[in-house]
């Protein structure tokens, strides 16, 4: 075997680190002064620290895209991370957001400094508007604060540090199942999770009497995680009636709304009609917390687009709440980035852009409702076991099929298609082409794998 | 109140009524905060009307005219990127390409460090980003340390620890009397500290007062660390705006380095590429292999999913665009040496001023200290006065943004400063 030095090639990270080691060990003269220094924790040929540290999973959600990244087969699919796909399954920047990227870089006066703490103040304004109504009284009577954040994962957390350290009660119910970085966000910011009824899977669909229990017997004041619209992972709402309901429940218990809107204008293709469940609460003159994100419905994923919005009861307190928000924010990252948010308020001021949006958006919403069908009546001619209708009655982005992870792992393997272990799939990363693998890998698995 | 009404509340109570006023108690017992003592300055400045008025608060570049800074380099790489980039998720850990020309700046450029993949390295929201993930890694997996800060020193940094939960120890740094450093002070709580402590370090331009150790002293800051098996992390928010020489101004860290150290480093490309509200920076820590490496960065992941699953694309896209590119990278490189000979024009500017208006007081440490700031050593009520009188914008512990300082300001500054000062 070949050792030694190789003029020829450059030294191996061993043969690196033993001249580093042997120069140390050669040392100072101050080093020999000095017994102690073999010893010191940081030095050259000692341990680090953090030698005890090991190596963390994989994000459940994010790991599938990596997954599928390795992944060498031409048939593959992804159908794991929420990111909306086009027909060709390409990313989709919309045309009216390559416009506003345009103007931004256009206008020569644009400069880069720091955002004040809680964002932009358009930003914040059009983004309440967006939500609660052009029309809502509470953003009237000033009794809003929005703060702009990072996206829908950012405000969650600034909302829920601002809760652990301000309110009164601090467990969070989150519904079963939930996206699940929920559970990791409330976590670290310092709330106790506990979860509600939500998934029926016997119906694939809402399970409103387990719900109403398990609401009726938190305790007084408890917050309460409610997804505004196409429910993440399971895509199943509940029905204005029942929303009515629950908004009864709740404030007869004095239970805290914080809403996660992640999919405004993306469930059925209507900004207004998404928007339905929070303005209900807000209308009866309550409190609640609002995240906001503009991820999907602007396809700004990256640009880490969103709002933090709290209705308050008066100006006064919606004032004294927002100037705590900044005490929050300051130490995570002093202020937001100002780039994905002036995309969205050039859009959101300009009337013909933002009706631009709105048909930009329908037809995104519009393909998926189209994926939902396509992929039932594929399964329905295949004669796949089971009731498949739940596909084109949930809303949104997701699926949640009711497989098992058996039933993932067989199709991750097999057939190339990549899901979350909850047998999760992303409608958006569908098209005509692919819908006919699928529902050939779904076909499989059920009638293979128990 | 509030609290009697909850107490009823096993009873059923009907919507309206008792249950409106029971939602009214939420937030009443909400304080209003107090400002942030340096963003709040810029807010109070803002507010002002009078046209004498100058900002010396905030640490954001300005140029002669006082106008904020897009540098040509910034301008060129977005003129790229606009309609070319598809706004996709990046990795948790950021962008590969950009964390991997940032370690090039704090590294060297054939560190073997880096060819040897032992940095654990993520993109960060800037400077505070980077240190918020490091000490929130820090109370996670060393949750019996503390963090040895210095005094003074930027005041988020205070903030950034505290709502990371670990305790915070100070250590000696600024000598008031010299304007200087206080070296001894600084050794013996290095040498005092229990081994195995961790220290907050500023790389250079040392934020509030301009105050760095010269190369010597660093390589004994070094040593005893040595001795003690202190955990360095160095906070590099001013590579290049210090000297003007981004490899010049990294010697703090190539020395620890060279002394074989595993430290950590949160870099800033805030002011060095103007690039402020894009939010980008980077936070590495250096590890015993590449499999620690792995386990690290993975760890460093899991502490930025639940704050903000990824980080923003926009400013790290402006990054790797300017640093691969050659020609981008050298006219960079110029315009961060041209921030930074203004603000050296400047310092020497402002010390002439006072001096020719026959200040009692010695001025020596505007030219001595180093970056964006001058400590100037005016009282709190002497920055009062600056404010009250003259509408000059600072913060009250004296520290004087030299970037908001231009030939057009600099004589009506020393004028004001020796008003309120010429009494002693």
């Amino acid at each position: 075997m070949h050792r030694g030095n190789d003029s020829h090639s450059s030294p191996s990270p061993a043969d690196r680190r033993l001249s580093a080691l042997v120069r140390h060990l050669q040392g100072s003269p101050l080093d020999a002064a000095d017994p102690c220094l073999a010893a010191a924790p940081t030095s050259a040929a000692q341990i680090s620290v953090f030698d005890h540290v090991v190596r963390a999973p994989e994000d459940p959600i994010l790991g599938v895209t990596v997954a599928y990244n390795k992944d060498p087969s031409p048939n593959k699919l992804n159908l794991g991370v929420g990111a909306y796909r086009t027909e060709e399954g390409k990313p989709l920047v919309l045309n009216v957001v390559r416009k506003a990227e345009q103007m931004l870089v256009n206008d020569r006066s644009r400069v880069k400094e720091y955002l004040p703490i809680v964002g932009l103040a358009d930003f914040n304004k059009l983004s309440a508007k967006l939500i609660l109504g052009t029309d809502s009284p509470a953003i009237q009577d000033n009794r809003v604060t929005t703060v702009q954040c990072l996206s829908g994962t950012g405000s969650l957390r600034v909302g829920a540090e601002f809760l652990a350290r301000h309110y009164h009660q601090h467990t969070i119910y989150i519904p079963q199942p939930t996206w699940g970085n929920h559970v990791k966000i409330f976590g670290l910011a310092g709330l106790a999770v506990k979860t509600y009824h939500y998934y029926d899977p016997a119906t694939r669909g809402l399970n409103f009497k387990g719900l109403l229990e398990d609401l009726g017997s938190a305790p007084s004041g408890a917050i309460v995680l409610l997804h505004a619209c196409a429910h993440n992972p399971t895509g199943v709402d509940p029905t204005a009636q029942e929303w009515e309901q629950i908004r009864k429940l709740m404030r007869s218990k004095a239970l805290l709304p914080f809403f996660d809107s992640a999919y405004q204008g993306f469930a059925s293709g209507n900004l207004d009609a998404d928007a339905q469940s929070i303005r209900m609460f807000v209308r009866d003159g309550g409190e609640c917390l609002v995240a906001q994100s503009y991820a999907k419905n602007m396809g700004l994923y990256g640009e880490r687009v969103g709002a933090l919005s709290m209705v308050c009861r008066s100006a006064d307190v919606a004032s004294r709440v927002e100037s705590q928000l900044k005490l929050v924010i300051r130490p995570m990252y002093s202020s937001p980035p100002i780039h994905g948010a002036s995309i969205v308020a050039t859009i959101l001021k300009d009337r013909a852009m933002f009706q631009e949006w709105e048909v930009e958006l329908k037809a995104m919403a519009d393909r998926i409702i189209s994926m939902r069908k396509q992929l039932f009546d594929a399964l329905r001619s295949r004669g796949t076991p089971g009731d498949w209708s739940h596909i084109i009655k949930q809303i949104g982005m997701f699926t949640f099929t009711g497989l098992n992870s058996a039933q993932v792992a067989f199709m991750t393997k097999e057939y190339h298609i990549y899901l979350t272990s909850d047998g999760r799939i992303s409608m958006a990363g569908l098209s005509s082409r692919t819908v006919p693998h699928l529902a050939d890998a779904i076909h499989a698995a059920v009638t293979k794998v128990a | 109140m509030a609290h009697l009404i909850q107490a009823g509340s096993s009873c059923r109570l009907a919507y309206s009524g008792a249950a409106r006023s029971m939602s009214t108690a939420w937030w009443r017992h909400v304080e209003p905060a107090a400002k942030d003592p340096i963003l709040g300055v810029t807010e109070a400045f803002l507010a002002d009307p009078s046209p004498a008025k100058v900002n010396v608060g905030v640490g954001a570049y300005r140029d002669d005219n006082g106008k904020p800074v897009v540098l040509a380099c910034v301008r060129e790489a977005e003129r790229r990127i606009a309609g070319n980039s598809n706004m996709e998720y990046l990795p948790m850990g950021g962008s590969v390409n950009m964390v991997q020309e940032t370690l090039k700046l704090a590294y060297g450029e054939d560190s073997d460090l880096i060819k040897d993949k032992r940095i654990a390295a993520v993109q960060a929201l800037s400077g505070t980003g980077a240190c918020r993930l490091f000490a929130d890694f820090q109370k996670r997996f060393s949750p019996d340390s503390q963090i040895y800060i210095p005094v003074p020193t930027w005041s988020n940094h205070h903030n950034i620890w505290r709502d990371a939960h670990v305790p915070q120890r100070t250590f000696h740094y600024y000598h008031p009397e010299s304007k200087g450093l206080d070296f001894a002070g600084l050794m013996d709580d290095v040498k005092n500290a229990p081994n195995g402590s961790f220290f907050l370090l500023h790389a250079c331009a040392h934020n509030p007062t301009g105050v760095d150790p010269t190369e010597e002293q660093w390589k004994e800051i070094s040593y005893q660390f040595k001795v003690k098996g202190h955990f360095a992390l160095f906070d590099m928010a001013y590579q290049g705006f210090a000297s003007g020489d981004p490899e010049r101004d990294a010697k703090s860290i190539r020395i620890f380095l060279e002394d074989g150290h595993l430290i950590g480093c949160a870099q800033s490309y805030a002011k060095n590429m103007g690039l402020y509200g894009q939010r980008v920076g980077c936070l590495s820590v250096v590890c015993e292999d590449e499999k620690q490496a792995v386990a690290v960065k993975s760890q460093l992941q899991q502490l930025a999913r639940p704050m903000y699953s990824n980080p923003p694309v926009h400013g790290a896209l402006i990054v790797s665009t300017i640093l691969s590119d050659p020609d981008l990278k050298k006219l960079w490189l110029k315009e961060v040496k041209g921030m930074a000979d203004r603000i050296i024009g400047m310092r020497t500017a402002l010390q002439q001023n006072l001096e020719k208006l026959g200040s009692p007081l010695s001025w020596e440490h505007i030219t001595k200290q180093i970056g964006m700031f001058c400590y100037s050593g005016m009282t709190p009520e002497q920055v009062d006065r600056l404010t009250n009188e003259f509408h000059i914008y600072m913060t009250r512990n004296g520290r004087i943004s030299m970037a908001g300082v231009t030939t057009g300001n600099v004589g009506y500054l020393a004028n004001a400063i020796h008003e309120v000062t010429k009494s002693g």
